[in-house]
């Protein structure tokens, strides 16, 4: 066990080291010249020289990338080009109000998926099922603008229940950021739905199926009983675990709804420091989806092993 | 192992073994412990080779048959019908601006109401379907094309090949790749051949691993014995021998990617990073008029909404179809 668990983070620190790599290529070389890029065409040579020379991009590569990545490990996540100013200083209260977001995302989405999904396999082949299957799946393919713009039409303009933005007025409450978090948190919902729906389902069919809820059945026990008992505990140890695979899909898919939402979390940072050519900012915001997105795989590899067992020596070949 | 790329998202429909029980699949042993494993390896374990001629014609009859296919692909071609012929019926030009004209609600003349800069919807939203049309197909045929080389090269060769390729593939899937996409569309600037180039190899990486379960099934048989002692070469093996064989799953597979790749570029559009304007195009077209909605100009972006879910709906139906026709 232990060696499987020092196995599998070594693999997530090489992941990490490869990602670095291709986040530092992808913003530091890519572009060409980032002077260049920052200034436009209209700068002088001179300039471009001065602004290459003043962030050390002059440098030999090998160089730049070794500064960037023992910053990085140091916290030092490099100068933003559009506010010339620390990048951190940026990230961390956009990853608080990024949080926010996820978590309402989440507190809605895990009881409402997991019912769907036990609540079609109890009614496996028939309308019901059918329905919350179908409506699943239609729902998670859809893109996140796509379904968002649906509910500002329907629940913002039509109907006015819920404010169109994300943003609450300065000064408002927890119970009034909450109320101005629930519709921007849908889009996340609606995707994270099916998924989790369907594996709440599939988990909870296939214990429906085993010999030991039939022994339960057959023994007498009222269904009540052999659900919440037999079935359930077993339909949804490997839900569990792709509830924290999620996390990561939830922190990329913040990128699409902060935009929509005008809503001032890591997403929308990375969007705005894509739109300004701010690669330092924009690598920085992708370095920390990448982490938290490879923890979260980390997370639900080490749970489902802890959890089975048998996956674990079926996967050491 | 049981890594999970989302985001495009990813296998936002993974997990969920197509057929009940893994038929046909040695490798599974218990159904639910497989249920994190990533898609490609479900669908390839359910997937039972397909031999090929009469029985694909009954196959095909059978998806004919269907309701669900038959929708999506009336769907389809109607899309379809309007980015080939759609120049010929729209109503007026796409790109023409009217400023004595802008952000009307939809009326017999403008069924669909006019944009921001005065420009027709309806018009905007039959042309719009014609770039989404030809790249997100471009990205998951190219996707489909390399996955299956790489997939057929480590399934055929086994050995270091495949140990050293493998352990590629699964360092970069174990990345969020829509991020790393975006990060590299963002810095190498948007185009057409970018965007099918980026999309189309991060895709190629997640089949790939479909294709080469499915030819490690194939591996052992006889016909492959037959080969090897006939002398064949490792091209003619994998190519002539092997490939017609996998086929079902590579096409199960490039229409589930066809569906991913349209939710990638409609995203990649939104965020301004994919087709660009003033060409009509659906996700660019939404951005350009969201802030617009809360003063109530809803039509602008409703419509161009509606055609990106009917387009994914479409090819979910359809893939669906394909994927219970050829699993069966």
């Amino acid at each position: 066990m232990a060696r499987y668990l020092l196995k599998r983070l070594g693999l997530a620190v090489l992941t990490l080291v490869l990602l670095s790599v291709i986040v530092f290529l992808a913003g530091q070389v890519l572009p060409g010249n980032p002077g260049r890029a920052v200034l436009g065409h209209t700068a002088s040579a001179q300039a471009v020289a001065a602004f290459n020379h003043k962030l050390g991009l002059d440098r030999p590569l090998v160089v730049q990338y070794w500064s960037w990545f023992t910053g990085l490990l140091q916290g030092n996540l490099g100068q933003s080009y559009q506010y010339q100013a620390p990048v951190g200083q940026f990230l961390g209260p956009a990853i608080g109000k990024s949080l926010r977001l996820a978590a309402v995302a989440f507190v809605i989405v895990v009881p409402l998926s997991i019912v769907g999904g036990v609540v079609a396999a109890l009614n496996r082949g028939n309308a019901v099922d059918r329905v919350i299957s179908t409506v699943g799946l239609s729902l998670s393919t859809l893109p996140e603008f796509v379904s968002g713009i649906v509910l500002i039409v329907i629940f913002a303009i039509e109907l006015r229940v819920f404010p169109p933005g994300a943003n609450p007025p300065p000064g408002a409450g927890f119970g009034t950021t909450l109320y101005h978090l629930i519709l921007p948190a849908f889009p996340l919902v609606f995707v994270l739905f099916g998924y989790i729906a369907r594996m709440a389902r599939a988990g909870t069919v296939e214990a429906l199926e085993s010999d030991y809820v039939r022994t339960a059945t057959l023994k007498g026990l009222p269904r009540r009983t052999v659900v919440t008992r037999h079935v359930l505990r077993n339909s949804l140890l490997p839900t569990i675990t792709v509830i924290a695979t999620q996390t990561g899909y939830l922190i990329g898919g913040l990128v699409v709804t902060e935009t929509l939402f005008n809503y001032p979390g890591l997403g929308r940072l990375i969007f705005n420091a894509a739109q300004n050519k701010d690669f330092p900012m924009l690598e920085a915001g992708v370095m920390i989806i990448g982490i938290v997105y490879l923890a979260a795989t980390l997370v639900a590899d080490v749970l489902y092993t802890v959890l089975n067992p048998r996956l674990r020596l079926q996967g050491e070949d | 192992m049981a890594t999970t790329e989302t985001g495009d998202g990813g296998w936002r429909r993974a997990g969920v073994p197509t057929t009940p029980g893994g038929a046909g699949s040695p490798e599974v042993v218990d159904p639910l412990a497989t249920l994190v494993l990533p898609d490609h390896e479900l669908r390839s374990s359910g997937a039972m080779a397909v031999p090929a001629g009469r029985i694909r014609r009954e196959q095909l009859r059978l998806l004919v048959r269907s309701k669900p296919f038959v929708v999506g692909a009336a769907i389809l071609l109607l899309w379809i019908v309007c980015a080939v012929f759609g120049g010929l019926f729209r109503p007026y030009n796409p790109t023409a601006q009217n400023l004595l004209a802008i952000n009307q609600a939809p009326s017999a003349a403008h069924p669909f109401g006019t944009d921001n800069l005065g420009r027709d919807v309806l018009s905007r939203v039959i042309l719009g379907s014609r770039d989404i049309l030809i790249v997100a197909p471009s990205a998951a045929l190219l996707g489909t094309i390399l996955g299956t080389i790489l997939g057929l090269v480590q399934g055929y060769f086994r050995g270091w090949i495949d140990t050293l390729t493998g352990r590629v593939v699964d360092a970069f899937l174990a990345l969020p790749v829509v991020i790393v996409a975006f990060l590299i569309i963002v810095a190498a600037g948007p185009s057409v051949p970018t965007l099918v180039v980026v999309i189309g190899l991060t895709f190629g990486l997640v089949i790939s691993r479909t294709v080469r379960t499915a030819v490690l099934q194939e591996r052992e048989l006889d016909y492959l014995a037959a080969a090897r002692l006939r002398g064949e070469s490792g091209l003619h093996t994998m190519f002539v021998e092997m490939l017609p064989n996998v086929l079902g799953p590579i096409i199960v597979e490039f229409t589930v990617r066809l569906g991913y790749a349209i939710f990638t570029v409609a995203t990649l559009s939104f965020l301004g990073f994919g087709i660009q304007p003033p060409t009509p195009d659906w996700g660019a077209d939404i951005y350009a008029t969201y802030n617009y909605v809360s003063a109530g100009y809803w039509w602008e972006t409703l419509f161009p909404a509606l055609a990106i879910a009917s387009l994914i709906t479409a090819i979910n139906l359809i893939g669906d179809s394909v994927e219970s026709v050829i699993i069966q």
